[in-house]
């Protein structure tokens, strides 16, 4: 079986309407598979971290994260995906 | 996965400077070596270029994959003495150009290696090639240099420290209109690791592989916000353990980097230096650290023990976190990069002396700290003299990397712009060691025993 891959989403910003329907519309696009989504209000600040399946995605982790800055500029938000790959080894031993 | 510690790692990314500082590609020279000069300099070049033309893409490819800024690229040589002993008669300068232009063709930051290892005695192409470094680090922009004049199995050959003093004084003398930088590139060294990532020291040892990727992690804001957050009222056995685990975490990061950076360029994986090294940026400062622990600032009474606590929990907390830690592993005090040594050097609170008991107990030595013009070679050998003494008896890395401000006296300052940084010109002692220095020979290896 091919193995997965994953990646970890995470939205910061000012809460505002459709920030989950843009993410996601963005992540459909590129064939980026939705796993797990939380997010929460600390304060005024909208957290919200998402965990995704880039196996049959159709870009690069590299290219994605442009596709996100550009879309987190647009919305002022700060977006970053970054490869699950960092939170497992400095997080588990 | 926790939500948690996710926004625990973009938090140390985005707002404390967490960062590889730099993936560092060894080369091995050693089978370049030559009689005619030319040839072996255009040997220098091609193997260079042919080994690491994929590094500084795969660098920033692995930055865009992980969302981890990877600062440097960078790559260390053979001690260039060695090749220039093949060529007897010829200026070992032709290997510096062609290294300074094998660094502009890859494109890396720096390219560490003009170096010459004399610990013991001068070998052929060592004479030379010391004598050539002025020239070398004034008319090339990416070479670094460094001498190693000491180790504790062989003692501290003085008449290397006595022309090492010369050698940095005239290298700064012939960069002068360029804030002396070349001094700032030159390092004298007491047992040198062979594995250093880190620039100006970084030079790739003769016992090491023909090619070998090393990584230096950093972080010194990481550790500082975590005494900020969890430190309050705690006692030094629960900071320690505090660094132990924030060290940890940054070091998981530097691993997975070397690995990756090792996979995707088909060179084997060396070691990850978990040092922590500062940047001139508020808040990643290994002074602030320091300051973090209770110090009112930077050389305090008590920074010295504040400097040991924090060098060996950076030590303990990284060990476990890698396959292999090798280099210099600790924490680095380089004034002119860090912003809160810059403040304790200008308000008079952190001094020559003060620095250099820490040395005593930090991860290398006297590190970018500006003197003044005047100061003569003498005294600087002594002040080499004097740090390669410590290394020599603790069995631990020193090292000299001293900028004379030509034409400046202290209180002025220099600017060299970038991760160098800033600084004050700090007052010397002006006494002279002259007679001392200029007496030669060597100091012999200490007993290993005995240890009082």
């Amino acid at each position: 079986m091919e193995k997965s891959e994953k990646a970890v989403i995470t939205v910061i910003g000012k809460d505002m309407v459709g920030i989950l329907a843009k993410v996601t519309a963005l992540c459909a696009e590129k064939d980026v598979n939705v796993l797990e989504v939380t997010q929460s209000i600390l304060q005024d600040l909208f957290v919200m971290v998402m965990l995704v399946d880039i196996t049959k995605a159709t870009a690069s982790v590299a290219e994605l994260a442009d596709i996100f800055d550009e879309l987190g500029e647009k919305m002022d938000l700060k977006i970053h995906i970054m490869h699950e790959d960092i939170f497992n080894s400095m997080h588990k031993i | 996965m926790n939500t948690k510690e996710i926004l625990e790692t973009i938090n140390m990314i985005d707002n404390e400077d967490l960062d590889v500082r730099t993936i560092t590609m060894g080369i091995s020279l050693l089978d370049c070596a030559g009689p005619d000069p030319e040839a072996a300099a255009r040997r220098v070049y091609d193997k260079i270029c042919a080994y690491a033309q994929d590094l500084v893409k795969t660098g920033e490819d692995i930055s865009r994959q992980y969302g981890i800024p990877i600062i440097n690229k960078r790559i260390s040589v053979t001690p260039i003495a060695l090749l220039a002993g093949a060529c007897p008669g010829a200026s070992p300068l032709r290997f510096a150009k062609a290294l300074d232009r094998a660094a502009h063709t890859v494109g890396v930051n720096f390219i560490g290696g003009y170096s010459a290892l004399v610990q013991k005695g001068f070998g052929p192409g060592d004479y030379a090639l010391i004598e050539s470094i002025p020239e070398a680090l004034s008319e090339t922009e990416l070479v670094c240099s460094s001498v190693n004049v000491g180790s504790t199995k062989a003692g501290v050959n003085m008449d290397a420290v006595e022309k090492m003093g010369r050698v940095v004084r005239e290298t700064a003398q012939r960069t002068a209109d360029r804030e002396c930088i070349g001094a700032a590139k030159l390092v004298v060294f007491c047992n040198a690791p062979e594995d250093n990532p880190f620039m100006a020291g970084a030079f790739h040892g003769p016992g090491e592989p023909d090619c070998v990727i090393n990584v230096g992690v950093s972080g010194p804001g990481v550790v500082r916000a975590a005494i900020e957050k969890d430190g309050r009222g705690r006692s030094l056995t629960e900071i320690a353990e505090l660094i132990k685990r924030t060290a940890f975490k940054i070091t998981r990061m530097g691993q997975l980097v070397a690995q990756e950076a090792s996979r995707r360029l088909s060179v084997p994986f060396g070691i990850v230096d978990l040092s922590l090294a500062p940047t001139p940026a508020v808040g990643d400062s290994v002074a602030h650290i320091l300051e973090g622990m209770g110090l009112e600032q930077c050389g305090a009474h008590g920074t010295t023990a504040a400097l040991a606590l924090l060098n060996d929990a950076v030590k303990k907390g990284g060990v476990m976190a890698s396959s292999s830690v090798g280099g210099l592993s600790g924490a680095f005090i380089p004034v002119t990069e860090d912003a809160g040594m810059i403040a304790a050097a200008q308000s008079g609170c952190l001094t020559l002396s003060k620095l250099e008991a820490m040395t005593a107990v930090c991860s290398v030595g006297l590190d970018m700290i500006v003197i003044p013009g005047d100061t003569p070679a003498e005294v600087i050998s002594g002040i080499i003299a004097d740090e390669a003494a410590i290394g020599m008896v603790n069995s631990k890395t020193t090292a000299v990397r001293v900028i004379p401000a030509i034409g400046k006296r202290a209180g002025e300052e220099l600017d060299f712009g970038g991760l160098l940084g800033r600084g004050p010109v700090m007052p010397v002692n002006a006494a002279s060691p002259a007679e001392f220095v200029h007496r030669g020979g060597k100091i012999p290896a200490p007993l290993q025993s005995l240890k009082n």
